[in-house]
């Protein structure tokens, strides 16, 4: 089975929700445990989080697009934004970098620990584009067909 | 979200309602604050026996209260978090500085 979705929306908080929602709904068309659904919901809400806060600053008129492609090994999900970019990639990944004293520089720690693959790709001044893989596990180990 | 405060004793119990994310950190944050500049004798107590999601904004809400707290020597304890949230929290090391209790209200309302 293969599966394709593309979301596009603008940088509001209230779509945040939307988006980690909308992929939870597309991750349970196959076998991913409900803790695994949750931990993709994580992950999906840092990345549009981090979009809007870090991509736009906070304006409200910038669009983010995310784009899922679900097969029977796993689920990729894109989010990618057209802000301000990132500097320095190597040092917004580090985990207590942040911009905001109240964050303290979780988001890429719980993207890289609940998704089995993570990069971002950024272009100061052009945008974000985070990609994100998550496998289908068996007990905990990754099935056969994701092998 | 929403939020229902209640003073037990010493404590200052939010019973909070629905999902802790970049949406509701403000909002909450700032009801949190307003509660504890209004009780500045009183510990906070978190329950999050209907908050099915936390990502790191609402985290980020939690420790800033308990950073606040902890400079005027008060504390900040949780209860009623579901296995759902577990595992993020755990992840950011919430559970080593900030303890997790039973709900005062459910217990007094089974009794």
């Amino acid at each position: 089975m293969t599966n394709r979705m593309t979301l596009r929306f603008l940088s509001l908080a209230e779509n945040v929700g939307l988006a980690r929602v909308a992929v939870a709904s597309l991750a349970s068309q196959i076998r991913f445990s409900l803790q695994d659904v949750d931990e993709i919901k994580v992950a999906v809400s840092e990345a549009v989080s981090n979009a809007i806060i870090h991509g736009y600053l906070g304006q409200v008129d910038g669009w983010i697009q995310v784009d899922c492609l679900l097969d029977n090994s796993g689920l990729t999900v894109t989010v990618e934004d057209w802000g301000v970019g990132i500097d320095d990639v190597e040092l917004a990944r580090q985990p207590a970098y942040s911009r905001d004293p109240e964050r303290m520089g979780l988001g890429f720690v719980f993207m890289e620990s609940f998704m089995h693959g993570l990069t971002v790709e950024s272009i100061p001044g052009q945008g974000t584009r985070v990609e994100m893989r998550r496998l289908v596990t068996v007990s905990g180990e990754l099935s056969r067909d994701a092998q | 979200m929403t939020i229902l405060h209640t003073v037990l004793g010493p404590r200052i119990v939010v019973a909070v309602n629905g999902d802790l994310d970049l949406k509701t950190a403000q909002p909450l944050r700032d009801a949190l604050d307003q509660l504890i500049d209004r009780y500045p004798d009183k510990n906070l107590l978190l329950d999050l026996a209907e908050v099915d999601f936390v990502d790191s904004s609402g985290i980020g809400v939690i420790l800033g209260r308990y950073r606040k707290l902890a400079d005027r020597h008060r504390t900040v304890s949780l209860a009623g978090v579901k296995p759902a949230l577990r595992t993020v929290l755990d992840l950011a090391g919430i559970f080593s500085i900030i303890a997790v209790v039973d709900s005062p209200v459910r217990k007094e309302a089974e009794q």
